[in-house]
């Protein structure tokens, strides 16, 4: 007989030391008789990684402004390079966004529409923004006389910080809660992304990228909304409360 | 162990089949599936992972003859590597999977060593033993003081976590990581099957190390990995010389595949996950065809009769269960052993006798140990040390 996953969640969760009470008892005493081999506490990983801190190198730094030219630029060029970073982090963002939403998709569409949970409609609405929002920063950037293409310092970090959130919607065990749960991080940020270009064009000046930019805004902040109210049903409703 | 190795001739490699499909399946459990069944899967991997480079290596150094043969069971070898490998789920961090490995290291070893029949090689087996374990020890606390994890969710509570041979005096001159060689022509099978066991699995750890300590931005991480696949890097090199080097090229490929029936055939007695031990059982099927495809090659090219290696039957597979108290002997018995030249030595005498791997140590620990730092006072502890308030907010924490 061919074995099955569902076969296989019977087992349980190996993990923790209750599953074998009397193995977990010998490892406690092991590991609190022994003595370790140097003294201190975390607190020396600090000290250590802190020497590297002090070397200084960066991330990366923007097009034609290398990061230790930096000081000799003016105004108006530190303002436009801070600028451009945000945007192309809010660009790589968005490009993933879109790919989140398809694979939220590809996951209701074969789970099927679950009640409570998004209908497969609610998600291409909101992908289908997402993919808007991407194209908005990329004809900002142009505008700006920037290349959409490249990938700055804060699009690459926030790409770092995201990498979870890809493998969790892309995982073909996840369920459509733990994917909910994950988006949700995703839309925080983007909120707050929004948020923070809006001052940003703001205060620099671009007054009709910052009112294009609080549609986009509008449009995130219903998609938070969304995605924290049907992660919350799907949740309560899994538990039977 | 009841396989007839002779009679037994597996699946022929023409019906040795794949598609990619087949190779990606659904992965196994990090949570639910039993520890030992990822330390089946890190091993086989390994093993796989090295009947590749073996296969690569004595292609490129053998004249025309064994080419092909070599490359069609290459190329299974390598898609058995793939299937046994993707079975790790996406879900295991490079950092899980490390504890995973040093756990292979330490439980595996330690049923060679106990099985050993051969006093010296036991011996060393104990010896390498004593430093994987201060590994997982290692790992541990960077799991903990980094990530903020429990690294016994992944050994579930089978092996220690405490320090064993420090890894900071683990360096040691090329001089000191020879051993003496088994004699091919005395050595029981199972020391042979042992030594190329081992010395595969490690080999792949070293290689796992060296790919993915780059991948952690913290830099004690870094560190530590830089350190201990440098240890790794001394295991293969104590491991491989520990094999006559007056083998055929032939004799060391039959003998590796032999190596691997014996481990799948090992690992099918042992599966508790159904879909693995099928898997097991498909693939030692798979080996006993390549195993008499090269027993074929072994009389034709070298003239020689397998039986004058290997033995009817295959000896008790791995035994793959907690060791916990062997281990705990070996570490109160030899935790300070050090190495000189192919022999042992307490480490009062190790100045004496070991002058260049204390000079080499010194060398490499002049600006800090990571092993060290990482576990600065570290104390394993059920849930991580933060339980214990081991944090830099541990002042003005409540309850």
């Amino acid at each position: 007989m061919k074995s099955t996953g569902a076969q296989q969640a019977m087992v349980g969760n190996r993990t923790g030391i209750q599953t074998s009470p009397e193995m977990a008892e010998e490892l406690i005493e092991g590991a609190s008789n022994a003595t370790p081999s140097s003294e201190g506490g975390p607190e020396e990983i600090a000290e250590y990684r802190g020497e590297y801190i002090a070397e200084g190198f960066p991330i990366g730094s923007m097009p034609m402004m290398p990061a230790s030219e930096e000081g000799e630029a003016d105004e108006e060029e530190v303002g436009m390079a801070v600028f451009l970073d945000k945007l192309g982090e809010r660009l790589a963002f968005e490009r993933m966004g879109t790919r989140l939403y398809e694979a939220l998709l590809n996951k209701c569409e074969m789970l099927g529409e679950m009640t409570p949970g998004p209908t497969l409609e609610q998600i291409e609405h909101i992908g289908r923004e997402e993919l808007e929002h991407f194209l908005l920063v990329n004809n900002a950037i142009t505008e700006l006389g920037g290349d959409p293409t490249v990938q700055t310092p804060c699009a690459d970090m926030a790409g770092v910080a995201s990498l979870g959130i890809m493998q969790v919607l892309t995982d073909p065990r996840s369920s459509m809660a733990q994917c909910l749960q994950a988006m949700l991080m995703a839309e925080l940020t983007d909120n707050d992304g929004w948020q923070l270009l809006i001052k940003l064009a703001d205060n620099l000046g671009h007054d009709e990228m910052k009112v294009e930019f609080e549609t986009a805004l509008a449009h995130e902040e219903e998609h938070l909304l969304n995605v924290r109210a049907w992660l919350s049903e799907c949740v309560l409703d899994s538990a039977q409360v | 162990m009841t396989l007839d190795i002779f009679r037994e001739k597996g699946t022929p490699l023409d019906k040795q089949l794949f598609t990619w499909r087949e190779l990606v399946q659904a992965p196994t459990s990090k949570l639910d599936d039993d520890a030992f069944t990822r330390v089946r899967i890190i091993l086989m991997n390994g093993l796989e992972s090295d009947a590749v480079r073996f296969s690569h290596a004595t292609a490129r150094m053998m004249n025309g003859d064994l080419r092909l043969p070599l490359a069609k069971i290459r190329r299974v070898e390598h898609h058995q590597q793939t299937m046994v490998n993707w079975l790790l789920p996406a879900d295991l961090s490079p950092l899980e999977t490390t504890i995973g490995f040093e756990q292979v290291a330490i439980e595996v070893t330690a049923s060679v060593a106990l099985r050993e029949p051969d006093s010296y090689l036991a011996q060393v087996y104990r010896f390498g033993l004593l430093e994987d374990f201060d590994h997982l020890y290692r790992f541990s606390a960077l799991m903990d003081r980094v990530m903020g994890a429990d690294a016994n969710n992944i050994i579930q509570n089978y092996t220690d976590i405490m320090p064993g041979r420090p890894t900071m005096v683990e360096h040691r001159a090329p001089e000191d990581d020879l051993r003496e060689h088994y004699v091919s022509a005395t050595a029981d099978p199972l020391t042979k099957l042992h030594a190329v066991t081992i010395m595969a699995s490690e080999n792949q750890t070293h290689d796992y190390y060296m790919t993915i300590g780059p991948m952690f931005a913290d830099p004690i991480a870094r560190q530590l990995y830089a350190e201990i696949a440098s240890i790794e890097e001394q295991h293969v090199t104590q491991y491989e010389s520990m094999i006559d080097p007056n083998e055929s090229p032939l004799e060391k490929w039959l003998l590796h595949e032999a190596m691997e029936v014996y481990n799948y055939y090992g690992c099918m007695e042992y599966e508790t996950n159904p879909r693995v031990k099928e898997i097991w059982t498909r693939f030692c099927d798979y080996e006993l065809g390549h195993l008499h495809m090269v027993m074929d090659l072994f009389k034709e090219i070298d003239g020689r009769d397998p039986a004058e290696l290997l033995p009817q039957t295959l000896p008790e597979p791995i035994d793959y269960q907690s060791h916990r108290q062997f281990v705990r002997e070996t570490l109160t018995n030899e935790v300070d052993l050090r190495a000189s030249g192919t022999q042992f030595t307490h480490k009062d005498e190790e100045a004496d006798r070991s002058p260049l791997s204390i000079a080499y140590r010194e060398q490499m620990n002049s600006e800090g140990s990571p092993s060290e730092i990482v576990a600065a006072g570290y104390q394993w502890t059920p849930g991580t040390e933060l339980v214990e308030k081991k944090s830099a907010f541990a002042k003005g924490a409540s309850a």
